[in-house]
């Protein structure tokens, strides 16, 4: 595949693999070095590059980054942030002062979020750099050097302008094209962020003998307001999910703050989370909750559905061979909505367990219930007892008592290593107690204790 | 001088563009092969029929090797040659390697290594420490067991008695370079190696040994490691050994480094713990005497465990004078991976098993844990230091030595002569405002019904020096060239801990010159021979005094030189400010190099060091073992919530012990990073392995480290800044250790969050994950 894009500030053309990743090439190819790998799976950052076009710089994992994502964008690695005169970047020269390497192999990476966050203006350093793990420091002299080089303006030598380049078969450009390709071509991988797809390929050493790319693809990257309701394309990615649902959703909005990570969600898309039918995908216990509807497309043919019917069984969604997920509708409004995620570590981490609860109560009775959860089941999955054993009933402590027992009709959880079968339905209870004490206003999680 | 100035580490700048080159960074000679680890599949049985043509037919593929291909040694233990590179017909864990594959891309090797068909006899797996207790599976003939006093006594006529144990999960190095080496091969069949290791010594002779050479034969060269932890002391011998073994059967460089999940699967880890004890203590809460068992999974190959376990029981006292103790250490065998030396080295388990019971005795007799421990503390070291005036006669009898206050000692009857954790302590409390927040936090947690808060305060006295006594002993080279510029070589490695630019600031120090005119070079078998692992947190105060000493000589033989021209005496002369002073007049360090050359002085050296007044006998667990305590403590303040455990530290304060600093910037850097590392050991830091002993958390998708944001929200952290009385280099203490144990006080004040929720004891278990805690929550609630 013909590729085009910018590395470092010079035209690149690459005839890749459909599935060469940016790491490998930077270092195999071009001996780029700096740029390191931790992971090999996008969870330790220190492959960190930064990628810009029209939306601006983002920090992407270039382990699980396939070149023909890279057309027509720019890439900065850590040897091209200094200025072309050797003179260090703000950042650069922040964590030097501030003693922010030790090792220095997480470093590299360190400095492509950082720098990507600075050139945006971004003083939220525990989430731009959640995806980035450090095992020397304690970050405390990261954070120190972040905040320094916070108060230094931008240099302007990183100001990249993405080449022109011509449109390419592998890329659809509109969802038509893209619809009646797959429709012609069913066995074919749809690769959208690539954050699950690239292990398939670095991890599973898969081969992927059709792939279209999505991230070309206009038609998917809208988010469509009405009166009432939000319709999210399926290649809008979480880092935009984020943005729009801070006004319309804060509880979803903080579920995908802790949502894999910057690196992750600026790669990552609804539709890919929704499509990959993970038990264990953060978007559908809340957009379940929030009764979403799906709409998908094979060639012509479009249909619509409850996002909680695409769930049949693990490993199996009600999608035909080529098929595809073109977005997702939901409410504009739901004040009552709150989302759960519970996991080992509070960033970067697969939730052992994803709680969505969306009571609605009337006049002091509950009126309708919406509670679906993530890790508790082969799939994302309603409480349809619980909500049975609410509905009707007052809202009070003592219905809530009454109807957490439900939850072991609804949920047969297992056991792994995120979580006993045990701890997982005890925390499904606890958090429809949480719930309950959260909608009365008071403080529930330990992320809001301050200091 | 360059000494006690928070100086940069010395690539920082490398670090910060990309350009600091590690192993697999190095350019590789065309032609060079990749390889890759075919692994076992089961945890215990015997290989009956091993199939490879599939993979000897993938792609790229050039060769594969079992252990029948092996020329000479198949060993790559570092200790009693029971660990074989590859597999013969037994197998002992699930991820041992099994067979390897040399292929022309790293790609290839892995796709290559995954096609081997093996058959196997699988027998039972012994998994767990109660497994390997019950099949009687262990190392050594039997439990090491050291007593001091009578215990049985001790406990028996003691007013207060309570019993109890804790568990403490194992823990992975997570280093983010992965295990890494280079072996490329030369003239007559003599191999140089590049290997990310922490032990470049143990490189070469493992490297000779599988070649059936000298080891003069074998060339490692270590520039850096992307964190080691312990990881590297005796990891990287496998990879090393497999490409030296490849490169001398193809005549070809040859390169391996472990993708994240093998690396996870095939190494080993920090050895989990359960400890349980018997505690009598009278009614203030002073203990009267412990027993200690101490059980420990080695997992399959005995590698470090011996000394580990060791320290683990040379650590049961902590702070503590225990007036009569027993330390029972079971060194168990279990068909899981080889656990390994990891930061503390056992010291932290240890640690961990006395500071449980402090807490205990606290919460029974309802005192404040931090006074508890107090009253528990070691005496003060005289006023003075070690070379304070002592009584001049010895004084008669058990009660008269009480009296003349005779020197407390160890459970392995090691006097401790410079315990300074009083003065800390009363310090910390003050700058941590620790008894006030104790009061706001039982108030909070009065007002708050889901949340829950918690605080605690832990010590640490870590001993310093390698317990395999030959061990502590340094070697150095350093050359001075005709311009004034300095070559420093020395036998330690640098992990990231700063190591080569604290020795580089001492090396500036005896010239008296800038540390950039000092060149820092990678550590190298060839210069410096014999070196012992850069570990123990020995390596400034071993290569630190090394150096010096190979500085010294060249200084002196400058100073002779000088002298004799200006008819002065050698005493005389002084290297200051880039200058050297003599006989009224003052030349550059450089002039002075320039004529020393030109008078045919030898401006080269080696330095060597040895620790002295060592003596210990690991048997009867008794002697001097360590050459000094390094100290620190550290107040911690956490929430929980009581629904769901999840739980976070809000607030620290640290105040430790590096004796005369030889950087200050990079001894704080050493003790942030070591207690978000203790904490993460104790939090959220856990090994899963399935019921066929596969690990299930063998990457960072699945094994949390500490993230960014589970750093705490206040980090206060101070030097203690007071010189070592022992005769260090510059009078600094060892830090790349101690501080880990530091962490400790957040899984403790996790427990006391606990305790807020009920009467009954939480009994907390570690890691201390969310479920752990809620699983506690309950407990105390009864």
């Amino acid at each position: 595949m013909n590729v085009t894009f910018l590395l470092n500030g010079e035209t690149v053309q690459v005839d890749a693999g459909a599935t060469r990743t940016l790491l490998d090439w930077l270092r195999e190819d071009r001996a780029l070095c700096g740029t390191k790998e931790g992971c090999n799976e996008g969870d330790c950052g220190a492959c960190t590059v930064i990628v810009q076009d029209d939306g601006g710089p983002k920090a992407l994992n270039a382990c699980i980054l396939f070149l023909p994502q890279l057309h027509g964008k720019a890439v900065r690695t850590v040897e091209g942030i200094s200025a072309p005169d050797g003179t260090l970047h703000p950042v650069q020269a922040a964590m030097v002062d501030h003693h922010g390497s030790q090792c220095g192999f997480c470093t590299p990476g360190f400095i492509a979020s950082m720098t990507a966050a600075h050139m945006q203006g971004r003083t939220d350093h525990d989430d731009v750099l959640a995806g980035n793990l450090c095992r020397c420091t304690g970050y405390a002299p990261i954070i120190r050097a972040a905040q320094a080089a916070a108060t230094v303006p931008s240099p302007d030598w990183l100001a990249d302008t993405p080449p022109d380049v011509d449109a390419r078969p592998y890329a659809p450009e509109t969802l038509d094209e893209l619809a009646s390709w797959y429709a012609a071509h069913p066995d074919a991988t749809l690769i959208a962020g690539a954050t699950d797809v690239g292990l398939w390929v670095t991890k599973q050493l898969r081969d992927l003998p059709q792939v279209a790319f999505l991230n070309r693809c206009a038609d998917l990257r809208a988010i469509t307001m009405t009166d009432d309701s939000i319709q999210i394309g399926a290649g809008v990615t979480m880092t935009e999910v984020l943005h729009k649902m801070g006004e319309y959703h804060p509880s979803y909005a903080e579920l995908i703050r802790r949502y894999g990570s910057e690196q992750v969600r600026n790669a990552a898309t609804v539709g890919g989370n929704i499509a990959n039918g993970s038990p264990i995908g953060d978007n559908p216990p809340a957009l379940i909750a929030l009764g979403a509807v799906l709409h998908l497309r094979h060639g012509d043919a479009t249909r619509d559905m409850p996002l909680e019917n695409f769930f049949v069984a693990y490993g199996k969604q009600d999608r035909v061979p080529g098929e595809l997920v073109t977005g997702v509708t939901i409410p504009r409004r739901a004040p009552d909505l709150r989302c759960y995620k519970i996991s080992k570590r509070f960033d970067q981490d697969i939730s052992a367990v994803c709680g969505c609860f969306n009571v609605t109560v009337t006049d002091g009775t509950v009126t309708a219930a919406r509670i679906a959860f993530g890790g508790m089941a082969g799939t994302p999955l309603r409480a349809s007892a619980v909500e049975a054993a609410l509905i009707g009933k007052t809202w009070a402590q003592d219905t809530v008592a009454n109807a957490v027992q439900a939850f072991a009709q609804d949920y047969t959880p297992m056991t792994d290593m995120r979580a006993s079968a045990g701890y997982r339905l005890q925390t499904a209870e606890n958090l429809l107690h949480r719930y309950f004490a959260d909608r009365s206003g008071q403080v529930t999680s330990v992320l809001e204790v301050q200091t | 001088m360059s000494i006690a100035k928070s100086l940069p580490h010395d690539a920082a700048r490398l670090h910060v563009t990309g350009t600091a080159r590690y192993v697999d960074d190095i350019p590789t000679p065309t032609g060079t092969l990749h390889l890759a680890f075919g692994l076992s599949g089961i945890a215990c049985g015997a290989i009956t029929a091993m199939e490879l043509s599939a993979v000897r037919a993938a792609p790229g593929v050039v060769a594969v090797l079992t252990a029948d291909d092996l020329p000479f040694a198949n060993d790559v233990s570092p200790s009693i040659h029971d660990e074989p590179l590859l597999a013969t017909v037994d197998l002992h864990y699930l991820g041992q390697p099994v067979f390897v594959v040399v292929a022309d891309s790293h790609l290839n090797a892995r796709r290559a290594a995954r096609l081997g068909k093996l058959t196997y006899r699988e027998d039972p797996a012994i998994l767990t420490i109660d497994a390997a207790l019950a099949a009687d599976s262990r190392f050594e003939d039997g439990p090491r067991i050291w007593t001091k006093g009578d215990v049985d006594q001790a406990l028996a006529s003691a007013p207060h008695r309570l019993q109890g144990a804790i568990s403490m999960g194992g823990q992975e190095h997570f280093y983010l370079e992965g295990q890494a080496a280079l072996a490329l091969p030369q003239e007559g069949g003599d191999m140089v190696v590049h290997s990310s290791t922490q032990h470049p010594t143990e490189i070469q002779h493992k490297v000779a040994d599988a070649l059936g050479l000298p080891m003069h034969a074998v060339r490692c060269e270590v520039r850096r490691m992307g964190g080691g932890f312990g990881g590297k002391e005796s990891q990287g011998n496998a990879l090393a050994v497999a490409c030296a073994v490849a490169a001398r059967a193809t005549g070809r460089p040859c390169k391996m480094r472990y993708d994240r999940d093998d690396d996870m699967m095939i190494t080993g880890k920090r050895h989990d713990f359960r400890i349980s004890y018997d505690v009598g203590f009278d009614d203030d809460g002073r203990l009267r005497g412990v027993d200690f068992v101490q059980m420990t999974r080695c997992g399959w190959a005995l590698d470090l465990s011996l000394p580990v376990a060791d320290r683990a029981m040379l650590h049961a006292d902590n702070a503590y004078h225990l007036p009569a103790a027993r330390i029972t250490s079971h060194r168990l065998k279990t068909n899981t991976q080889s656990a390994t030396a990891f930061r503390g080295f056992g010291g932290p388990q240890g640690v961990l098993g006395i500071e449980r019971i402090m807490d205990e005795v606290a919460a029974h007799l309802g005192l404040d844990p931090v006074a508890l421990r107090q009253r528990n503390y070691y005496d003060a070291m005289h006023t003075g230091g070690l070379s304070a005036p002592r009584a001049a006669r010895p004084p008669e009898g058990i009660s008269e030595q009480k009296k003349a206050g005779a020197v407390q000692t160890t459970p392995y009857q090691m006097p401790v002569t410079d315990f300074i954790l009083h003065e800390m302590t009363e310090a910390l409390l003050v700058t941590s405002d620790y008894h006030h927040r104790r009061t706001a936090i039982s108030d909070w947690n009065a007002a708050n019904a889901i949340l829950k808060k918690g605080i605690a305060f832990s010590p640490v006295k870590f001993g310093i020096s390698f317990t395999l006594s030959h061990l502590n002993q340094a070697g150095a080279l350093v050359h001075v060239y005709q311009d004034g510029s300095v070559h420093m070589n020395h036998g330690g490695t640098e992990m990231g801990q700063g190591l080569f630019q604290k020795v580089a600031q001492v090396a500036a120090s005896r010239f008296g010159i800038d540390v950039a005119a000092v060149k820092i070079t990678a550590t190298d078998t060839g210069k410096v021979p014999n070196t012992s692992a850069t570990a123990a947190s020995s390596g400034s105060d071993l290569n630190g005094m090394a150096v010096a000493n190979a500085c010294d000589t060249i200084r002196d033989r400058i100073a002779a030189c000088l002298a004799e021209l200006h008819h002065t005496s050698a005493e005389s002369v002084r290297f200051a400010d880039g200058q050297v002073h003599v006989g009224g007049e003052s030349i550059s360090f450089a002039q002075a190099a320039q004529t020393a050359y030109l008078h045919r002085v030898s401006l080269s050296a080696t330095g060597f060091y040895k620790t002295p007044g060592l003596s210990w006998d690991r048997i009867k667990g008794a002697g001097t073992p360590f050459f000094y305590f390094a100290q620190g403590a550290a107040v911690t303040e956490v929430v929980i919530d009581t629904l769901t455990g999840e739980n976070r530290i809000l607030r620290t304060d640290i105040l430790h012990d590096a004796g005369a600093s030889l950087n200050p910037a990079l001894d704080i850097g050493q003790i942030e990073g070591g207690y978000v590392q203790g904490a993460g050991w104790l939090t959220t830091e856990e090994l899963v392995w399935d019921d066929t002993g596969r690990l299930r958390t063998h990457a960072p998708s699945t094994y949390k480290i500490p993230a960014c944001s589970d750093r705490p929200d206040i980090f206060n952290v101070t030097l203690w800044d007071a010189p070592n009385p022992a005769q260090t280099i510059y009078r600094s203490k060892a830090v790349g250790e101690p501080p880990f144990m530091l962490g400790i006080s957040a899984f403790l004040a996790l427990s006391d969050a606990v305790r807020a929720c009920g009467p009954h004891d939480p009994d907390l278990q570690a890691p201390a994950t969310a479920e752990q805690v809620l699983a506690a929550v309950q407990r105390a609630r009864g």
